[in-house]
């Protein structure tokens, strides 16, 4: 009972930061895009595409933080000091980008300053994000369960490596989304952005692959002692087929699966970073089992879980089925 | 007072709070506003019903934006900066906000997206039950994170071991004493406010010489909400501090400043209470009245300040003065609910023009009380964090004093630059005000309507404004 608990949360909380990353990845990626065109109309497009989800996209990232908070006290206590200033940043920054979703309609014609705030805003919010997962990967110092670092600990290369990963890694995500959801001159400039994209994605995963091993011999052992290596080899092959996948689709004229071979991508991505770091939570000393509330608070939680997450599923999936096939112009209630 | 990553710490708390509690205690109500307009526009067919659901639905939008992303700040800030906290009580409060995230916020945040962008999408009975949904998710995350509040105030179902709360029984510890009585009073808070801002925008379209039926139909809806609630805010409010007395002494000892427990309590209307010397200066007070409200007698006695040890007693001052606005807030309110109330059964508040002109400066009423309120509440807790397991002094991260002086600094110019233009682009939602039926179009049916957004030039399809801006209306 104790044993697996925290296993099962620790793949719940997974799921949940995937889906996030995934979801409101796109959401991000386009407005992170939104610079590369100055026609209203078209940016009109873009926000369009996502506005009618990316609210609940961003309810992933509460369920994150929530669900570490429910499962793992310790590490939630450990993490969210360690990472103080870029969590605070993330936070302010997803601030400009969530109003500026309203506030853009509402303040026309004078609305230039709020397409400022969601680039900005996203921008910033998705280089905090890879701030923070960077700043995990190369370890936290940790004295009695307690953060016991300095203020500016995450701040390396590497880290920041990591965050400009994550702006090209969603703008990826967002091109390909657009190439997906909207047509005309939005989707054809989308398809050519995504070419490049995809290429920096491909370039930074081989990078952070590299760098990981490099740098922590607990990853490289894991990765390179011959009895895993025969076990995990399909990753980076599996990673390679579908950057190449993705590759081959932007040039024909495929719609959607350039973005759903992105999305594998980024599946294969995080599941390659999770199985450097299991069992560890707060790499390089708390595990899982370090870090888990009491099993009673497990237990009450996955109860709902087990029949409230399969209902959310449902739900968002009805949103998404609602608002299917290209954006159209008058979608908006404003 | 020492300047420290603590201090620093609560004022930030306090400040994100507070402006956080605004946007969903509006909300709360205004999704039920909402959901009622359309229930009542898909009832009777009657088109001012729906162009007052879809004038609402426009501020409903703007507003829920500004709570869910001052939220989420709060739902980090547990770990940022009261990382102690996390972990002396995460396997009681956690499980509630996980809970509040399942069952309220993805509820709330997806089918927010078929209300606003379904008008045309999803039929009418559709989009009706997810204005329903949104709705019944806004009162269910106040159902989770007022339980969670509610267990701080007063802990129950639980044990403690090694300074770490562990859960025994989950029933107590949801269903938590204090936890019915302060639920309602928030709710109930809740559409109060609410309806004081829906009659203050009836009120000032009808000053502005709008006489119309939209205007109306907001006032005299407003006045039947208020006629009804605010009474019944005023007996909740009384059964909770009649509760509060029994589970939280020191904080009602500090509501009312009484300091002699040998004494009845007097009702201090008013007072400078000094925490050093023990004593009110400038008292007004009529006696024995605390005592008669609170324990039923004139000559009851309960504990006083002095009961507490000075470093178990809340501060007086904020929970003193803020009572004191509430409940002040409160009974003006049902004097000018009931005045409106008065003047439609004599079928003149139409004309009423000093009553309307006071209703359209009304809607800060329960914005301000319900601050009020939760500055006695929250101060009134003070010094422990959740009552009797944690000090709030022993529950700070181990954050700098700058890192903390550097994000305070930062959420106050954010929150003033981005929340004072979602509140002047609210006033400009409200001062456009809802469509007018007469210069309706036709209903237009939206499988027709197969624009090609890239081919055709923009202003063609966005008009000046924005899609749909003026000219949707989904078929009836």
């Amino acid at each position: 009972m104790e044993w697996y608990l925290p296993v099962i949360w620790a793949g719940l909380i997974g799921t949940a930061v995937m889906l996030y990353v995934v979801l409101d990845g796109f959401d991000l990626g386009i407005a992170i895009l939104f610079p590369t065109t100055r026609d209203e109309s078209e940016r009109d497009q873009m926000m369009n595409s996502v506005a009618p989800f990316w609210d609940g996209n961003e309810t992933w990232l509460v369920l994150g933080a929530g669900g570490l908070w429910v499962a793992f006290p310790y590490a939630y206590a450990i993490i969210m000091p360690a990472f103080y200033i870029p969590v605070i940043l993330m936070l302010l920054a997803l601030i400009f980008r969530g109003v500026a979703f309203e506030f853009r309609w509402v303040a026309k014609p004078h609305h230039k300053v709020w397409d400022l705030a969601f680039w900005a805003g996203s921008t910033l919010a998705a280089f905090a994000q890879g701030l923070i997962l960077g700043g995990l990967l190369q370890g936290v110092k940790v004295v009695d369960k307690q953060f016991a670092g300095g203020p500016l600990d995450w701040l390396t290369p590497f880290t920041l490596m990591c965050g400009a990963g994550v702006v090209i890694g969603y703008a990826t995500l967002g091109a390909t989304w657009l190439v997906y959801k909207t047509e005309g001159p939005v989707a054809e400039r989308a398809r050519r952005q995504a070419k490049t994209l995809l290429l920096g994605l491909l370039a930074f995963a081989v990078l952070v692959s590299l760098w990981t091993p490099y740098a922590h011999p607990r990853i490289a052992e894991r990765w390179f002692t011959p009895s895993n290596l025969a076990l995990l080899w399909p990753f980076p092959v599996l990673t390679a087929v579908c950057g190449y996948m993705a590759w081959k689709r932007l040039h024909g004229a495929h719609e959607f699966t350039p973005f759903a071979f992105t999305i594998a991508i980024f599946l294969l991505c995080f599941l390659g970073l999770a199985i450097s770091n299991y069992p560890y939570l707060v790499p390089p000393g708390l595990t899982i089992w370090d870090t888990a509330a009491a099993p009673a608070s497990h237990v009450f939680v996955l109860i709902g879980v087990s029949f409230l997450l399969p209902m959310i599923l449902f739900y968002t999936a009805f949103v998404y089925w609602t608002f299917r096939g290209k954006v159209k112009a008058d979608a908006g209630y404003h | 007072m020492e300047i420290d990553a603590f201090l620093l710490s609560r004022i930030q708390f306090a400040f994100t709070v507070s402006f956080h509690i605004v946007f969903p205690a509006f909300t709360i109500g205004l999704s039920a506003y909402i959901a009622t307009l359309l229930g009542l526009w898909l009832k009777t067919g009657d088109q001012k019903f729906h162009l007052l659901a879809r004038f609402w639905t426009k501020i409903f939008a703007v507003s829920f934006a500004m709570g869910v992303v001052s939220g989420i700040v709060l739902s980090y800030q547990f770990g940022t900066n009261w990382s102690r906290f996390s972990v002396a009580v995460g396997n009681v409060i956690g499980p509630l906000i996980g809970y509040e995230v399942l069952t309220a916020f993805f509820l709330e945040a997806s089918f927010l997206g078929v209300m606003l962008f379904g008008w045309k999408r999803v039929p009418p009975w559709l989009h009706f039950l997810s204005a329903v949904i949104v709705a019944g998710g806004t009162a269910l995350s106040g159902f989770w994170i007022l339980s969670a509040n509610s267990w701080m105030q007063y802990p129950a179902g639980h044990e403690v071991r090694d300074g770490i709360a562990y859960p025994v029984d989950w029933l107590k510890i949801v269903f938590n004493p204090t936890f019915p009585l302060r639920f309602a009073h928030m709710m109930t808070a809740a559409y109060l406010t609410t309806a004081f801002v829906v009659l203050a925008t009836g009120a000032r379209h009808l000053l502005a010489g709008h006489r119309t039926e939209s205007a109306r139909t907001m006032v005299r809806m407003a006045i039947l909400m208020i006629a009804l609630t605010a009474p019944l805010q005023a007996v909740i409010g009384d059964f909770h501090g009649k509760q509060t007395a029994i589970y939280q002494p020191a904080k009602l000892a500090a509501i009312e400043a009484h300091w002699d427990s040998s004494k009845p309590g007097a009702l201090v209307l008013f007072a400078w209470p000094d925490e050093k010397a023990e004593l009110n200066r400038f008292e007004v007070a009529i006696p024995g009245v605390a005592s008669l409200l609170t324990h039923g007698s004139m000559d009851a006695l309960f504990p006083s300040l002095r009961d507490s040890k000075v470093e178990d007693r809340p501060p007086v001052l904020i929970p003193f003065f803020a009572f004191r606005a509430m409940v002040g807030i409160g009974m003006l309110m049902i004097v000018f609910g009931w005045a409106g109330a008065w003047l439609w059964k004599r079928g003149t508040v139409f004309e009423a023009r000093s009553w309307l002109w006071l209703a359209q400066y009304s809607w800060p009423a329960g914005f301000v009380a319900i601050l009020s309120g939760w500055f006695v509440t929250e101060v009134g807790r003070q010094p422990w964090l959740a009552t009797g397991i944690l000090r709030s002094k022993d529950a700070v991260s181990p954050v700098t004093t700058l890192q903390v002086a550097i994000s305070l600094a930062l959420f106050v110019f954010v929150y003033c630059v981005v929340f004072a233009a979602g509140i002047a682009l609210i006033n400009r939602l409200i001062d456009k005000g809802p469509d007018e039926i007469s210069h309706e179009d036709p209903p237009e049916q939206p499988s027709k309507r197969p624009l090609k957004a890239a081919q055709a030039p923009a202003s063609a399809i966005f008009g000046d404004g924005h899609p749909g801006d003026d000219k949707i209306q989904p078929a009836n």
